[in-house]
This record gives structure tokens, sequence and C-alpha cells, in this order.
């Protein structure tokens, strides 16, 4: 919306000191470099692309891979403010979240939140989120699920909730 | 309490996910969810990269109905173009828009992208083409676009000329949540521009007296008196004037420009002692706004038109001082710009992750350059050449990380070749020994399900004999050849045992046989699970063994071609943000020189002001030392 207001606004402001063709040359200038930034940007995201695969197969081969992704279920009642997760006792990672992710996670995102590389068999997942709830008191919640890594790459959502969901405040499930 | 994870679990997750209004539903695509997680942080090329990749994916796949992007795909690829757009690439979003209008998609997203598309040509200022995509919008509109279609619709008829049908579609919004204000100013500019001068005085009117607490509404309705004020001003009409500019307020965006007016509206009905009013307040602000420095100079003006010369020499001298330091203070910006500093401070990652980061900029030190550049970086040009600078930085950012990376990469891969490469012939030369062993078991096994299949349709007892069985009957039907080459009496006595023995025999098989099927049948089915379990091993080891050479081989090629890709667009960003940022060196200098000749012109005026204040001083005082 600024973009349309500020043209509509600007409609009847004071000119600025520079000359018309002095901001006529340089809006020509301007687009045409915008034309050749867009591409470049392109250029770039392609070479990311390219990148992260070859980046993802050489440290995460499929056989051993482990993906595991956040996200949180609608309730007004709590926010989280860390998550923790350990594989096998071992802590994987723990992740404090900032303002903006927060509201990435509440509003549709899902954050990748470790890649890793694990045996095939058996594994155990502790999950363990700390929060705060709607009056102003701390929220812990822990539970431990056990997976099976076979040889195709594992991938595990994870769903976080508050104290309303009960027992299903922390659900895990294979992708 | 420890849970098992199953597939099952699947239909209880992301059920509830609280998604944007663009994602509506039930998410069952993880990556296109870590796409959006990204671009709800603002990391539009994070996001796009991930999207791209997954859509790229979606398209290879032979049954695209059996991944779990399916059933977003539609919204994937209008998110795709949401981010392109977003992230100030309008060529691909562009297409990428047009793409899903042109799709089989629901009417819903075909008219939100229509939309879109529309402002992209609207802000590359193709009214036409906007115009025509906005004309694409047909049947259910998303609730929350309408009011944004018909304000954007309004300002390309503004844009376009056409004063009329802007006011017609103006009319309609001005009871919207979104946009009342707005609405009600431009609805008065699109009067004014039709030459409609009472409907656009009585609008600008209506809209300077909104009740609201939003602070862009508020500042509208300021800017909606200014314009009202001013164009009284213009019109000499000095009191009807006043009493708009004074409902502006003092601590709004537009207050310094309401003060000036307020001021020079006085003067121009010759209330000069009323004028000093909103000047002495303007003069005691930011001295770097071009309304303070014209009141610098008006406010002794005032002085002198009362005949109090004394106070306006004071105030001329304090405006010359004034201006001096301030010249001074642009040369120091247009020096710093010079050297670089300017584009040095524009790229600092503190001053970008606040959102008010260009109001910021004033506040750093060895930044004087930004002080006058308020209204420059507001104009849209300077402000896409500004992104473009910083999206360029970052890219370089990027590539740079990326770039120290491929030689970690290059050395990961040559330990692992030198690990693996002596190992795996010994390896392989064993592996190919154990695979013929088990080729050999697999054809046995084979074998034995076959016959276990055949007896159940075809009976066999002999079969199902046991070893020992076997040899009696094997040793019986020897015996019975030689027995039969011997004379005729001692082959029917002995003939007879033999046949009891058979008879023994075969009784047993036939009686035992359906047991001995079962055991048979269940010794193969454990052989299977065996087999099976011997498969499976087998497998893995095969991946494995594809994973170890895989671990080394295949890199050497795409990494020497990616590392001279980031190598040339290093390069190519290298010249852009030279370019670009010398462009933008070149308006801030333009503008700041502008701004200087400005002030020196002021400060000749306060120089001879300020000398005819003094005489004029002079001369009173002296008038007054003459009286008796």
């Amino acid at each position: 919306m600024s973009n349309l207001l500020c043209c509509s606004l600007l409609l009847l402001l004071a000119g600025s000191p520079i000359s018309s063709t002095a901001q006529e040359l340089s809006g020509d200038s301007m687009r045409s470099l915008d034309g050749q930034v867009q591409a470049i940007k392109s250029d770039v995201l392609s070479i990311a692309s390219e990148l992260n695969t070859l980046e993802e197969r050489l440290l995460f081969p499929s056989h051993t891979q482990i993906s595991l992704f956040v996200s949180i279920a609608e309730d007004d009642e709590f926010r989280l403010d860390a998550v923790k997760l350990e594989i096998d006792g071992e802590l994987a990672t723990h992740h404090i979240y900032s303002f903006k992710e927060l509201d990435a996670l509440q509003n549709g995102g899902v954050q990748r939140i470790y890649t890793g590389n694990l045996t095939t068999g058996d594994h155990q997942l502790n999950v363990t989120m700390i929060g705060k709830l709607r009056n102003g008191k701390d929220f812990n919640e822990s539970s431990s699920f056990v997976f099976t890594k076979g040889v195709k790459p594992k991938v595990l959502g994870i769903t976080l909730a508050g104290p309303g969901f009960g027992t299903n405040a922390i659900q895990v499930g294979d992708w | 309490m420890v849970f098992r994870i199953s597939n099952s679990a699947l239909g209880l997750l992301f059920v509830l996910l609280a998604v944007a209004p663009a994602h509506a539903g039930e998410l069952n695509d993880l990556y296109f969810g870590e796409a959006i997680y990204y671009a709800r942080q603002g990391q539009f090329f994070e996001a796009l990269e991930r999207l791209d990749t997954e859509i790229w994916q979606h398209d290879q796949i032979d049954e695209p109905e059996l991944d779990s992007l399916f059933v977003h795909i539609d919204d994937a690829e209008f998110s795709l173009g949401d981010f392109e757009l977003r992230y100030r690439m309008h060529h691909r979003a562009g297409r990428a828009i047009r793409a899903v209008l042109e799709g089989a998609v629901d009417e819903v997203i075909r008219n939100d992208a229509a939309y879109r598309l529309a402002r992209i040509h609207f802000q590359k200022q193709q009214m036409e083409d906007a115009l025509l995509a906005l004309n694409r919008i047909d049947g259910e509109v998303p609730h929350s676009i309408r009011d944004d279609i018909a304000f954007l619709r309004a300002n390309i008829y503004l844009a376009q000329g056409k004063q009329l049908e802007s006011v017609e579609v103006l009319k309609n919004l001005q009871g919207s949540d979104e946009y009342g204000g707005f609405a009600a100013y431009n609805l008065g500019i699109a009067y004014l521009q039709d030459g409609q001068r009472s409907a656009a005085l009585e609008q600008l009117e209506k809209a300077g007296q909104a009740k609201t607490d939003d602070p862009s509404e508020l500042a509208i309705r300021d800017k909606s008196n200014l314009v009202l004020g001013t164009i009284l001003l213009e019109d000499n009409e000095f009191e009807r004037s006043l009493q708009y500019l004074n409902r502006i307020r003092l601590d709004g965006p537009f207050s310094n420009q309401a003060l000036l007016s307020a001021g020079w509206a006085s003067m121009s009905i010759g209330d000069f002692e009323r004028a000093t009013v909103p000047w002495s307040i303007l003069a005691d602000r930011e001295v770097t706004d071009s309304a303070t420095q014209e009141a610098l100079l008006a406010l002794p003006y005032a002085y002198g038109k009362l005949n109090v010369h004394g106070r306006a020499a004071i105030n001329y001298g304090r405006a010359l001082d004034l201006f001096s330091a301030e010249i001074q203070k642009l040369n120091s910006s247009v020096d710093s710009i010079r050297e670089g500093h300017f584009l040095e401070a524009l790229v600092r990652e503190e001053i970008r992750q606040n959102k008010d980061w260009v109001i910021r900029l004033r506040t750093l030190p060895q930044t004087p350059e930004t002080y006058y550049l308020m209204e420059l970086l507001a104009s849209h040009d300077f402000q896409t050449g500004l992104q473009n600078y910083l999206d360029l930085a970052d890219l370089r950012r990027k590539l740079k990380t990326w770039s120290g990376g491929f030689d970690a990469f290059e050395e990961m891969v040559e330990i692992r070749a030198d690990h693996y490469a002596p190992l795996l012939p010994e390896v392989d030369e064993q592996f190919r020994k154990l695979d013929s062993r088990m080729r050999l078991r697999f054809a046995q096994h084979k074998m034995l399900v076959k016959r276990r299949d055949d007896l159940l349709t075809m009976p066999r007892p002999n079969f199902l004999a046991t070893p020992d069985e076997q040899a009696i009957l094997g040793r019986i039907e020897i015996v019975e050849a030689q027995i039969a080459a011997l004379d005729v009496s001692t082959n029917e006595k002995n003939l007879r045992r033999l046949k009891r023995l058979k008879g023994i025999l075969n009784y047993t098989l036939r009686t035992e046989y359906h047991e001995r099927l079962t055991e048979f049948d269940k010794n193969v089915r454990g052989l299977d699970q065996a087999m099976a379990m011997v498969q499976d091993e087998y497998d893995e080891y095969v991946r494995i063994r594809q994973a170890a050479t895989h671990s080394y081989v295949g890199y050497g090629k795409p990494m020497r071609r990616l590392r001279a890709e980031v190598q040339q667009s290093a390069e190519k960003i290298e010249q852009l943000m030279a370019r670009q940022g010398h462009l933008l060196e070149v308006l801030a200098i333009e503008e700041l020189v502008a701004r200087r000749n400005h002030l020196e012109n002021y400060g000749d005026k306060a120089r001879f002001a300020l000398a005819d204040s003094y005489d004029r001083a002079t001369q009173a005082q002296a008038r007054l030392d003459d009286s008796p």
C-alpha cells in the first residue's frame, strides 16, 4: 500500500532541489540497472539452489540423513521461547526463538531445525520445549519418541502446542 | 513416557497449524512450510531458493499426485510469484503470476494473482497493462484485497489523467477501514486535478477532520489540511488558510511546513506579530529542514516589519551562523560521500536490522551525509536504487561465504577419496565372492519355494521322504533290478519281501504326507524370512557401497563449475554495485550541492539583511538619543 500511497501523496509535495532532467536521467539509469540486478539475483538463486543440493549430498548422504522440522499449533495461550532436541541422549540442537521466527511459525512457517547423520536402526528423540503462558507463568514440556532410521532419508515433523493440548502438547510424526 | 512414531501419527500432524491466509488449510508439505518460514521473516532469497527447488523437484516426478506438494501446487506457484515480487524480481514475478493466471487455478487465487500483476505494472508505471490485469478479475475476490484492488484502480486512473473514473472508484472507498482516510484525501486530489475546485476543497476539508488514532491516518489528515491551507494561501484567502493550517498537529510530519505557511499567511494580512509565533517555534527546530531554514530568515524579517530592528539583527546573525555551520557540514558531507562513507553507512548491518533504519542513519556518528537526504531517500527511484544496492551487498556477502566453502568441500572430498579409494578394491573383491555364494543360495531358495508350491497343487509324497527313507527307496530299486536278473523262484519270494518293505515305506510317506508338507512349508517360510533379511542386508550393503563412492566421486566437475559461476557472479556484482553506488552517490551529492547553493543564497540574503537591520537599529538608537 505504501507505494501506492506514496504516489498519491507525492502529487503535491514540494519538489526536490535536483533538476527534473537530472532526475529523469537518474531514473533511466536506475531502471536500466534494476533489470541487471534482477538478472544477477536470478543467477545467484540458481547457484544457491545447486550449491545447497551439492552440500546436502556431501554432508548428509541420503542413507544416513535425518531432518527434523518444527511447527506450532494454533494456541494463543502459549508462547514458545526455546526448543531442545536430543537424539539418543546427545544434544542435537537447542534453539532460542526470536520474535520474527516465532511470528513466522505462528503464521504457517515450518522450521527445519536440524539436519544430521544417523545410523540405521532404532533411535530415541527427546523433545523439550520451553515457553510462557498468557498469565506469565513458565511452561516446560518434554516427551520422548522412538523412531526407526532406515536406508532412506528420515524426515520427522515435530508439532508443539501449549498445555491446553494435554499429553498431545508435543507430537512427532514420520514424514 | 516414550512414544513410538509411526506413519499413522501423520494424520494428527499439522492439522492444527496456524497458517497465513494465503496458505489457509492443512499444510502437507514441510518444504513449502520452510519457504513460508523464511518469507515471513522477510528472508525472501532463502524462501525463493527453497520453494524454487521444491517446485522443480515436484515437476520432475512421474506421478506428481503422490507428492506432498501436489495439493499445494497452485498456492506454491502463487507464493513463488509473491516472494519474487517482494524480493524485487519483477520480471520473474510477472512471469510466475502470469503462469498462475493462465493455469487452471481456483478463482480466488487467480483474482489475487491478477491484482498482484496489476501492482507490478503499476510500479513499473505501465498503467495500461495494470488496468488490463485488474480487468481480468472476475468472480469471487478475496475479501482481504477488495479495497486494495479499488484503491489501486483509482490510482491507475489518477495516473492516466482519468480523474472522473478515479472519483467514482474513490467515492465507494470512503467507508473503507483500511483506506478511508487515504481515499478521502485522494478523492480531494482527483477533484482538484479535474478542475472541480469547490468539490476538492469540500472533500479535503472532510478528509482533514477525520476522527482517528492511527498514525498514518493522522498524517494524511494533516496532509489534507496542509494542501487545503496551501491552496487557499495561493488564492490569497489568508484567514481561511490559517484556519486549516492551525489544525495540523505540531508534532506531525507536516508541522514544519504548516508553521511556515501559517507565518506567511499572517504576514500577508499584515499581522506581523502573529507571524512571529509559528516562525519562532519553527526557527528552534531541526536546522537541516528546509522549512526551518526559511523560518530562520523569515522571523527576523517579521521583526523588521515590527520595527524591532535590534532583535531582527540578532536573529539574522543567528541565521547567518547557522547557515555557515550547515554549509560547512554540507561540504563535509559531500567530501564524506566522495570518500565512500555514505555507501558504507548504508550497508551497516546494525542499521538494517531496524525497520526505521533510514531515520537512524541520522543519529549515527560519521554519517553527516544523511542529514540532508531524507527527502531523497524517500523518493521512489532512489529507494529502488538503494534497495538494489543493499540486495547486491547481501548477494556479495553470500557469494563470499560460499566461495570460502569450496576449499573445505574439496578437501573433504579429497580426504574421503584417500580413505575409500585404497579400501574399496579389496572390499569389492570380497563382495564378489560373497555375491556368487549368495546368488547360489537365492537360486536354491527359489527352487524350494517352487517345489513347495508344486506339492500344494500336485502331491508327491516321495519328495518329502527323509534322507534315510530316500536311501532305502534307492536301495529297494537296486535290489529289485538285481532280483529281476536272477531265476524266477527266487525272484518271487524276494519280490514279495521287497514289495512289503516298499509298501511299509509308501504307507508311512502317504500317511505322514500332510504333516510333512506342513513342516516343509513352515521351514520354507522360516527360510523366506532369513532370505529377506539377507536381501535387506545385501541391498543396504549395495547402497552403502554406492554411498561410499558417491561421497567423493562426481563432485569435481560441478564444484569447479560452481566455483567459476560464483566467481563470475561476484565480479558482476562488484561492477553493478560500483555503478549503482556511484549513481546513488551522484544523486546524494547533487541533492547536497543544491541544498548548499540554497543555503548560500539564504546566507547572502541574511548578510545583507543583517547589515540593513544594524543600520536601521543604529538609526533608531540615534533618533532615540537625539530626542529630548
